[in-house]
């Protein structure tokens, strides 16, 4: 059994347009390109097996049945990606909320140790290089590694600094 | 044995409870673990003492050499006459030493005879993996019993520093037992002592990589800068883990494995150099410290370092004075450690600079620390000069280090003699240190050990005795332990230590700032730092260059991976590809091209909601494809999910913004594009190539009979899903819970809100009629009169259609899934059509119940196959006959997809509620006149509806 074009084509578009969405800063954006990703592999698995009937006993003979393995792993897979999808979307719904847009920012414990590695410093000051006793809860103020430096979230606070998007459409649900 | 080892762990366990209900008294009663061991060993004595050995074997992983195999010959006899019985009395003495109410007891007590329990697998393990396990559960041990005070970061480093060292070596043997037990063909000692296999250069390379082992873990140079540190533990934990158990495990180790790699190449020079500068250097440090405990520290290292000379020499007499020394060692060293906690505890103070007077405050201690402290510089008629005389009178032939061992036990009498003084002496000009009295608790332990070591001198014989059949496995020696062999060699060195050593000691005061310069050359602390130190950096200099918290850049490594591995097979390879027809159906063709365009258009799209169309496109022709594919079921659900994920995203698109941000960097862009080609290509290739290279039949092929015989079932594809492949489905539907209750977590910012009542406050159904009870919540504007009435009209056929695809699903299209999307969909009908109120008339129940009762049904279901007879979650038919209906099959799989419709329904429930409903209540919070509060709904709970 061989493939044909057209799905191998359709497979390698949906790979090359997935891939592209999927790296974009935009959380909406590498959602769509999650589920491009998503229908290519599909399609891909679908490949895996045979074409045929309904892989129902009874309506199609057990040789000339579609393999019913991929079938059911596609069957899976979809509803998985519905369940991500929805987490996603809370997860960009919810950054527009805290911080005004949905762009995923570099990551602040990353970069701090990005610029840890530009100064030449060690990973934080630990045991082997402090001296005396700390704070009595151990990690209390003279350890950094508490502290955080980045600013804390910016909440959403209200049209004196920047108005609020308008709802797309109706604020409805219509 | 096995019950032994049981014993101790179990006494652990139930350790921080008996602390709990008895406090520091549970000692007692715990000190009855070790002393088991204590018992067990006297019991075997005559079996063990006459050459025989008590041999225990379990099986445990076969298939890695690992059994619990458990031998104990006179070597092992003796260490765990040392461990169970030094361990009892530590355990009482703990009860003493420690106030009542201190922090971390059971916790402590509980680690205490972990440790006790893991030191007697060391030594009685014959398996050289299970040796390796136990001598790691020591390092373990003594790492949480050094942080007991995490507290301090003094106590913090040295518990790191000791666990890192130790397992570092320990590491490091772990590699030589696998080279010997691979080479030898078993892993149990046993075997391997009886039938040693040929060397080679792997066994010089075992030899090394176990030593490695044995320096850390015993402290020898250059390894030995943990054990000073490691005095940061309480004192119990010195005495014992410290001095007279763990560090003594490398010794064991040693003493073991001697009789066979005696004379592999590096082994004695190696150990020969490593214990005599460890002797050497360590004594020198004893001699200069004022902290009694760190004085005895480093004495302990000096010690072990000749301990380590005498049991690698493998030879009968050095064995033999090998073993006496370990022993009276034992003796001595952890009663000296009792006896500075005595000290510290009572005058509170442990300096010898500060302490004054103490031998006539407290006489017993004073009387039972020179008896022990006799020992160990080597006067008679104690132990540990029985055992000194016998490392003279081997080593006689060996005049270089016989000096060395002179000169080491000449130091030791030196510090010796300085612990004494320092500790108990008047200071001239300095007042009596004032302490409290000493309970009889406290004393005892020490006071048993120090008179055991007196005991066992003038009995040196017996103890030869009960020892001898270790050195005779190194061949014959017609020397015998004995307390008094008569005016000879042996006498005069030992006259010559004791005498050097008070030499040292009257000497060290004019001598001291020479003494002070004069340190080891090379210091193994500081180079432990270094270390860290560049590990550290490395460790930041590679995170910051491979991970610059970009996620487009690692998704673009990722990707980038693919195109180069599997790219680079397709490209190089010897694959071939094959295209069997252009489609296999014009249809095809007309839908790929429209699904093609419309993901090229996606990426381009600039407005959010045309985007989503676009995929949306995609997903539909994805579901025509598997339709025609002959996947109707795949494709129906494809349909369904697909709308479902139209109507969430314009849920949430409806609050943000219109059109994506502006992308930023051109070059970047590029790359983005070129690189998604290049996964594009080599994804298309690989489809070519991986269906031309099937070789074996697909594993589905006898789906269709099994899953009428063993499923009931005519739906091939359902029959996968709820009992062939019924453990993925459950995974999946976890997953859907996880995913609603992270969503729901995400919106809902605090807590959900409480069990969703209907609202009484509707108007009811009566003669001014309405087509959907909320609908009159919704603002005039937004209502829709025409979709009321179809959705009042649809929305129960709807739900029932959607019970007879979960029904039905078993032998027709349809199941759980399906079924469950379908009444999903009918809920945001009626959200769509009446509002947030509708969707709590519709289901006026709270979705995390329904989640969980589904996942709750699926489970049952799938337990419920145990009491009829089969594995979990398989399926079994139940034949009902119900008058009028007639017979019945009922198969058990459809309760699992129950199951499953209820986790889909339920997911479906949340979105709604809470990209749904919640989102419309944050923004009527907003847009309420004076509402100003932006942040979240949670914070104007009387605007809550």
């Amino acid at each position: 059994m061989t493939p044909d074009v057209v799905l191998v084509v359709v497979v390698g578009v949906l790979f090359a347009t997935g891939a592209i969405l999927l790296m974009e800063r935009s959380l909406s954006r590498a959602l769509l390109g999650v589920i491009l990703f998503g229908n290519g592999v599909n399609l891909l698995l679908l490949l895996a097996g045979h074409p045929g009937g309904v892989p129902i006993v009874g309506i199609t003979p057990a040789e000339e049945m579609a393999d019913p393995l991929p079938e059911a792993m596609i069957l899976t897979a979809i509803v998985i990606t519905l369940g991500l999808t929805a987490f996603l979307l809370a997860l960009a719904y919810r950054s527009w909320q805290l911080i005004g847009h949905d762009e995923v920012r570099d990551d602040p414990e990353d970069r701090r140790i990005v610029r840890r590695a530009e100064r030449d410093q060690v990973s934080g000051p630990d045991d082997s290089t402090t001296e005396g006793p700390l704070a009595p809860d151990g990690f209390g103020g003279l350890d950094p590694e508490q502290v955080d430096p980045e600013p804390p979230p910016r909440r959403f606070d209200g049209p004196a600094t920047e108005p609020p998007q308008p709802p797309g459409g109706t604020a409805g649900p219509r | 044995m096995l019950v032994l080892l049981a014993l101790q762990f179990g006494a652990a366990s139930v350790a921080p409870v008996l602390v709990r209900c008895w406090g520091r008294r549970a000692c007692y009663p715990l000190a009855l673990a070790p002393a088991a061991a204590l018992g067990w060993a006297v019991g075997h004595t005559a079996r063990v003492t006459d050459g025989g050995a008590v041999v225990e074997t379990y099986p445990w992983v076969p298939g890695l050499g690992l059994d619990l195999a458990l031998r104990v010959t006179t070597l092992s006899w003796l260490m765990v006459v040392l461990v169970g019985g030094i361990g009892a009395l530590v355990l009482v003495y703990c009860a003493g030493y420690f106030d009542a109410d201190e922090p971390g007891l059971g916790r402590f007590v509980a680690i205490f005879v972990c440790f006790v329990g893991a030191m007697l697998g060391v030594v009685v393990a014959d398996n050289l993996l299970l040796l390796y396990v136990f001598w790691e559960l020591t390092s373990v041990c003594s790492y949480l019993l050094i942080g007991q005070h995490p507290e301090q970061a003094a106590s913090r480093r040295a518990a790191t520093q000791a666990l890192i060292v130790t397992t570092l070596g320990g590491l490091a043997m772990l590699v030589g037992f696998i080279l010997v037990g691979e080479h030898a063909g078993t892993y149990r000692w046993s075997e391997i002592e009886a039938r040693p296999p040929s060397g080679g250069a792997y066994l010089v390379v075992a030899v090394l990589l176990i030593v490695a082992g044995v320096v850390t873990k015993s402290a020898l140079f250059p390894a030995s800068f943990w054990l000073p540190a490691a005095m940061a533990a309480p004192t119990p934990v010195s005495a014992y883990l410290h001095a007279a158990a763990m560090v003594k495990a490398g010794i064991y180790l040693v003493a073991l494995l001697a009789p066979v790699y005696a004379d592999v190449g590096p082994w004695r020079p190696l150990l020969f150099v490593a214990g005599a500068g460890t002797m050497l250097l360590g004594g020198w440090a004893a001699l200069r410290q004022v902290d009694l405990k760190l004085l005895l520290a480093y004495g302990t290292i000096s010690q072990l370092g000749m301990l380590t000379v005498l049991v690698a020499a493998g030879d009968p007499d050095a064995a033999l004075a090998g073993t006496t020394l370990l022993l009276a060692h034992a003796l001595f060293k952890a009663t000296l450690f009792l006896v500075v906690g005595i000290v510290d505890q009572r005058a509170g103070t442990r300096d010898l600079t500060v302490l004054s007077g103490l031998w006539r405050r407290m006489p017993l201690v004073g009387a039972v620390a020179l008896l022990a402290a006799a020992s160990m510089a080597g006067v008679p008629p104690l132990l540990g000069f029985v055992a000194k005389e016998a490392v003279f009178e081997a080593f006689v032939g060996d005049p270089p280090l016989l000096a060395a061992l002179v000169a080491g036990s000449a130091l030791t009498a030196g510090y010796t003699a300085r612990f004494v003084w320092g500790a108990f002496a008047d200071r001239p000009g300095a007042e009596p240190t004032p302490t409290r009295p000493v309970e009889p608790v406290l004393l005892l332990p020490a006071a048993a050990l120090a008179v055991a070591g007196l005991a066992l001198g003038p009995f040196a014989g017996g103890v030869g005795e009960a020892l001898r059949t270790y050195p005779g496995v190194f061949g014959a020696t017609d020397h015998h332990l004995a307390l008094w062999h008569g005016p000879g060699l042996a006498l005069g060195l030992s006259a010559t230590a004791l005498a050097g050593g008070l030499l040292l000691f009257v000497l060290f005061r004019p001598v001291r700032p020479a003494l002070a310069r004069l340190r080891a050359p090379f210091d193994g602390d500081t180079a432990y730092q270094y270390v860290a130190r560049v590990l550290d950096r490395l460790a930041v200099e590679v995170t910051g260059a491979t991970q610059r918290g970009s996620l487009p850049q690692y998704l673009g490594i990722i990707l980038l991976v693919l195109v180069v591995g599997p790219g680079g097979v397709l490209l190089f390879g010897d694959v071939r590809p094959h295209v069997a027809a252009h489609w296999e159906n014009p249809l095809q063709a007309v839908v790929g091209v429209v699904l093609v365009v419309a993901a090229v258009l996606a990426v381009r799209a600039r407005r959010r909601l045309t985007a989503v169309i676009l995929v949306g496109l995609t997903g539909y022709g994805t579901g025509l494809l598997f339709l025609l594919h002959g996947a109707p079921e795949v494709a129906l659900t494809q349909f369904l999910v697909e709308t479902v994920t139209i109507v969430i995203f314009v849920l949430v698109l409806r609050r943000l913004p219109t059109h994506f941000s502006r992308r930023r960097l051109r070059r970047i862009r590029w790359g983005r594009i070129g690189l998604g080609l290049a996964v594009g290509t080599v994804m298309a290739g690989l489809v070519l190539v991986a269906r031309a290279s099937r070789q074996a039949a697909p594993v589905s092929e006898n789906f269709p009979q099994l899953a009428r015989d063993f499923g009931y079932g005519r739906n091939v594809v359902n029959v996968i899903l709820v009992d062939i492949r019924a453990w993925d489905t459950l995974g999946e539907i976890s997953v859907l819970v996880v995913a609603g209750t992270g969503v729901a977590s995400l919106i809902f910012q605090f807590r959900r809100r409480p069990s969703r009542a209907r609202r009484p406050d509707l108007p009811a159904p009566g003669p001014e009629r309405v087509w959907l009870r909320a609908g009159s919540t919704l603002h005039i504007r937004r209502r829709s009169i025409v979709l009321e009435v179809v959705v009042r009209l649809i929305f129960h056929t709807i739900v029932i259609f959607s019970i007879f695809l979960l029904w039905s699903g078993h032998n027709g299209p349809g199941g759980g899934f399906t079924g469950g999307l379908v009444a999903g969909l009918a809920l945001a009908l009626r959200y769509l059509a009446g509002g947030r109120h509708e969707l709590d008339q519709a289901a006026p129940v709270d979705a995390s119940v329904v989640l969980g009762t589904g996942l709750l049904f699926a489970i049952g279901t799938g337990l419920l196959a145990l009491p009829l007879g089969g594995q979990v979650l398989q399926s079994a038919r139940v034949d009902v006959h119900l008058p009028l209906v007639g017979d019945v099959h009922l198969v058990t799989s459809v309760f699992f997809d129950i199951g499953v419709y209820l986790v889909v329904v339920g997911l479906a429930l949340d979105i709604l509620r809470s990209l749904g409903a919640e989102v419309d209540h944050q923004i009527e919070v907003e847009e309420a006149p004076g509402g100003g509060l932006r942040t979240s709904g949670e914070q104007t709970p009387g605007v809550r509806g």
